[in-house]
């Protein structure tokens, strides 16, 4: 009975969980009712997968109504994974949360943070699952709202203006695509994705398909922060709370990159994406230069958060790249980022939330002989790092893998030489806080001990996840590449 | 226990003995037990495997497949049981060496010191008795991490400097090279085992499996052909022990190992010389072996002369591999063997003389035989043994590659091998001249220096080398008819 309601159940659950965590008054209230709605939220998502593994694509009937005129959510392998994605890594950074929290944002805030941060994952929950183009318009618009609530909680007064900055960004994408849904919605007279797939193949290339296919196209790679529209995201991420920034680096821009590969894919078909429009060179060229540029920027920040957002800009670059070759195994390596990225990113910025609970600073500086004085945190940057510069029994180096793979297959042998120059400047942005940390003395009077355990193991079972995952990928290459020939077979 | 056993207790071993190295670490004594019960039951183990490989049997096992179609195996050869050997022997011998000279010299952060040790000694052990590329690679990149805090060991800013380069050349050729011609080899081929004859003949052709060669030869980073060498200079910030067995034997003979595997077992020496298209690798790797010899003799400093020795001696092995000939592959994997013992000793000698008298440059070591009569003399037989003179182990090897060249119809390469002798004695024995027979400025001979070698820790291993150079000459020929089948003959 209930496994039937599963993804209802997957939105509705974090979505009430919000509104009571501000009736519960006290932060540790809402910390435990979050805590557990957030496990739940993760144990739903498996089990949606398990399902979709088992039988196929699921379609789920919101109140009742038969698609496409009531909103239907539809589980297929492509979404379960990402769900997956989201779930796990917001169980995982509210676990962490508690201690972090309250230092950073504490004064009687907390309880807001903990309302946002469910609002926020019911958002990016309910973009992944529903199949209904309004429908991933309102839920976008309600993980950003919470998301520049997040931002804005930050010490920094900076997180103000980066929050605003967000927020103007974030507007003018989910406009676009607004503007683009509804040109779809006039040529179709349909709102349901599955639906609309069907009704925009005998259109064949009218302007208003065009023109609807550019508007959603701009719109999300704003939301994805896809170079050059990427200039939001690293102070948003450099001054938010280094829970928000572990939590959006890991799942925000991966669900816009879904919605992405949703469109070009499920809805208007691989052949009029990349043929028709010829989205495939314009995705490579931008991908390839926030590959270069991200990295680039990265080695020469100061503040370590900076350089590990300018570093997701390069790491959404390689994400796209993937989609862009719209190959079988380009598609995979893509989607293989998006899991093998938030595993990384999640590890790293949860790292930092450690450093900047333990020293209140993430300048370079800070970390001088910290690999004596924080010995598992620094550990689980160097392991993090590690999976970022792609060395292999990591997860970095089986995207890196595929990636390659991919170019070669394709033959486009020039792509493959801007892939290694970007992991090599990697290995320069990471390794030079490993020298600052372990060759480095520590100053005087730096502060020592290591973070709360609640904070350390949440951390470190990322980093794990990025060694695990890195060995065993039967999981994550098994499914990425089913859900890249299901994507591609779907147009075809 | 079955042979695949067998092999991952091998892999297991230094594993454990670095965890244990770790939880041992307040107490010296204990640490440094922990270090020599790991180094001799990994030895024991790995000669456990040598009859069984003699006899033709090829162990093989298969842990985990670690992307569709690839699994990490280890499966063991000839030439990566002699390379297995070598590095785990060694390791018994330099972990008494170590003891001697990090006590010694005081040395901070000693059990990081032993614990990346061990993890090293597993890359090596990894690379050894890999199964195929991919599992190769994996431990290749484990040796590169697990020894940059071994270089960066003093933590001053030369360590940093010399660490990047270090880790900058290595991981990046790696990854930017190597990592590429593995996937182009598995995109084109399908697999990565290492199979006689090689897995390319029939899917690569013309001036692409050139350009293949280049990218697994520069990829490896590990071997220093030229211009690629300049880590292996800087990685002598180290302290000696690390110098020693790692940049003596286990990292870089890592590399010219995984050259000779790549072109022995994925290209097939006999369809590259067919082919012709990997001529090219015997120049630079000449080439490499003259120029790097010429700066060995500006060298001063007696660890970056033997650095840049090694540099030369590396190519003799590229060298051996790249004639494509039955007899060069095998003369070049004797050398390996030869190599290492006679380089280990070498620098086990050189770190000798810096612990007994804070010496580190060729100019300031007149007269150290006087002082130092027994670590003057090991470094003496290490000595011939790389320039390649009877009765030590080295000339075996310099004569099979000399056959080789000879064999391939390639004549200057002897020349090559003879003016680099030649070049060897000009930058080794002057040590050893200089050393007894001069006087150091402001000692009139009237009295007699009192004796004072390095600690006994650091003395009977250089002894045990130096003699190890020795019985290398008689039992060269076993060495060969081990190694013979992976010339194909």
């Amino acid at each position: 009975m209930i496994a039937a309601h599963l993804p209802a159940l997957q939105i509705v659950l974090p979505l009430l969980s919000a509104p009571l965590c501000v009736l519960l008054v006290r932060a540790r209230l809402a910390y435990a009712l979050s805590l557990i709605v957030c496990w739940l939220a993760f144990a739903i998502s498996i089990m949606l997968l398990g399902q979709v593994l088992d039988g196929g694509v699921i379609s789920y009937r919101l109140g009742g109504w038969a698609p496409p005129w009531g909103i239907e959510y539809r589980v297929d392998l492509v979404n379960a994974y990402v769900l997956l994605i989201v779930a796990a890594i917001g169980a995982l950074v509210i676990t962490y949360a508690g201690p972090s929290v309250a230092r950073e944002i504490g004064g009687g805030r907390e309880t807001l943070f903990y309302t946002s941060y469910m609002l926020c994952l019911t958002g990016l929950l309910g973009v992944t699952i529903t199949g209904d183009a309004f429908n991933i318009f309102v839920f976008l618009e309600i993980s950003s709202l919470s998301s520049y609530i997040l931002i804005s909680l930050g010490t920094d007064r900076r997180a103000l203006t980066a929050s605003f900055r967000y927020l103007i960004f974030g507007t003018i994408g989910a406009t676009f695509f607004l503007i683009g849904v509804g040109l779809i919605y006039q040529a179709t007279g349909t709102l349901n994705l599955a639906d609309m797939a069907n009704r925009v193949e005998p259109l064949g290339a009218s302007r208003t398909v065009q023109a609807a296919f550019a508007f959603m196209a701009v719109g999300l790679a704003v939301k994805a922060a896809l170079f050059p529209l990427h200039s939001w995201l690293p102070n948003a991420y450099a001054y938010a709370p280094s829970v928000v920034s572990a939590f959006l680096a890991a799942t925000a821009t991966k669900v816009s990159i879904y919605v992405l590969i949703r469109t070009y894919f499920s809805v208007f078909g691989p052949e009029f994406s990349f043929e028709v429009m010829t989205l495939g060179p314009v995705l490579m060229v931008l991908s390839i230069a926030a590959m270069l540029i991200g990295s680039m920027i990265a080695i020469f920040q100061d503040d370590i958060k900076r350089s590990f957002a300018y570093s997701s800009v390069a790491q959404i670059g390689y994400m796209v790249l993937g989609i862009g070759f719209a190959t079988v195994l380009g598609v995979t390596g893509g989607m293989l980022h998006l899991f093998n990225h938030a595993l990384m990113k999640g590890a790293l910025f949860l790292a930092l939330g450690c450093l900047i609970w333990r020293t209140g600073s993430v300048s370079i500086t800070a970390m001088q002989g910290l690999g004596k004085r924080m010995p598992w945190t620094m550990a689980a940057i160097v392991g993090g790092g590690l999976s970022l510069i792609g060395v292999p029994l990591t997860v970095g180096f089986i995207s890196k893998w595929y990636l390659l793979l991919a170019a070669i297959d394709s033959g486009l042998w020039w792509v493959a030489v801007f892939i290694l120059i970007s992991s090599l400047m990697a290995i320069i942005y990471v390794w030079r806080l490993v020298e600052v940390a372990y060759l480095s003395p520590s100053p005087d009077g730096a502060p020592s001990g290591e973070a709360p355990l609640v904070m350390l193991i949440p951390t470190w079972v990322l980093v794990l996840a990025n060694f695990y995952f890195g060995v065993d990928t039967r999981v994550s290459v098994g499914v990425a590449t089913e859900a890249a020939k299901y994507l591609l077979g779907a147009g075809s | 226990m079955s042979a695949p056993d067998l092999i991952l207790l091998a892999m297991a071993i230094p594993l454990i003995g670095a965890v244990l190295i770790v939880l041992a670490g307040k107490s010296p004594n204990l640490r440094e037990t922990v270090t020599f019960a790991t180094a001799i039951s990994l030895f024991a183990v790995v000669v456990s495997l040598v009859s069984g490989v003699f006899h033709g049997e090829r162990p093989a096992v298969s842990l985990i497949e670690i992307l569709p179609g690839l699994d990490i195996r280890f499966e063991i050869e000839p030439l990566g049981m002699m390379f297995a050997c070598i590095a785990s022997g060694l390791w018994i011998l330099n972990s008494a060496y170590s003891i001697g000279y990090m006590r010694a010299k005081k040395e901070h952060a000693q059990t990081r010191f032993y614990a990346c040790f061990a993890i090293a000694i597993f890359g090596a052990i990894g690379v050894a008795t890999a199964g195929n590329m991919m599992t190769l690679f994996i431990f290749y990149e484990v040796l590169t991490v697990s020894t940059y805090p071994l270089v960066a060991h003093h933590q001053d800013a030369e360590a940093r400097r010399s660490g990047r380069v270090y880790l900058g050349i290595l991981l990046g050729t790696s990854i930017g090279l190597q990592l590429v011609a593995i996937i182009w080899t598995w995109f084109a081929t399908g697999t990565l085992d290492f199979r006689e004859g090689g897995i390319l003949n029939g899917h690569l052709e013309g001036p692409l499996l050139g350009l293949l060669l280049l990218l697994y030869v520069y990829g490896i980073g590990k071997a220093a052909l030229m211009p690629l060498h300049r880590w292996l200079p800087a990685a002598m910030v180290a302290p000696t022990p690390v110098s020693a067995l790692l940049h003596a034997v286990a990292v870089v003979k890592a590399g010219v190992f995984t050259v000779l595997k790549v072109i022995v077992y994925i290209f097939g020496a006999e369809f590259l010389r067919e082919t012709g298209t990997g001529d090219w690798l015997m120049y630079i790797a000449g080439a490499t072996v003259l120029l790097a010899s010429f700066v060995a003799m500006t060298k001063d400093n007696l660890k970056a002369r033997l650095a840049y020795s090694t540099v030369s001696q590396l190519s003799y092995v590229i060298l051996g591999a790249a004639l494509f000939m039955p007899l060069s592959v095998v003369g070049a994997g004797m050398h390996i063997a030869m190599h290492a013992v006679g380089k280990i000793t070498l620098f086990f000698c050189a770190g000798a003389i810096y612990v007994a008298s804070g010496k580190t440059e060729i100019s300031d070591m007149k007269g150290i035989g006087r002082v130092m009569p027994v670590t003057l003399f090991a470094f003496f037989v290490g000595a011939l043994s790389v320039i390649g003179l009877p009765p030590m182990g080295g000339s075996w090897s310099k004569y099979y590659l000399a056959l080789g060249a000879y064999d391939a119809g390639e004549l200057v390469f002897i020349g090559v091998l003879m003016v680099s002798s030649l070049l060897n004695v000009a930058y080794l024995l002057p040590v050893v001249g200089r050393g007894y027979f001069s006087r150091p400025a402001g000692d009139d001979g009237s009295e007699k220096p009192a004796i004072k070698e390095a600690p006994m820790f650091c003395l009977i291993p250089l002894c045990l080398t130096a003699f190890g150079c020795l019985a290398m000459f008689f039992y060269a020929d076993q060495l060969y008819q081990f190694l013979r089948p992976i010339g194909g003959g």
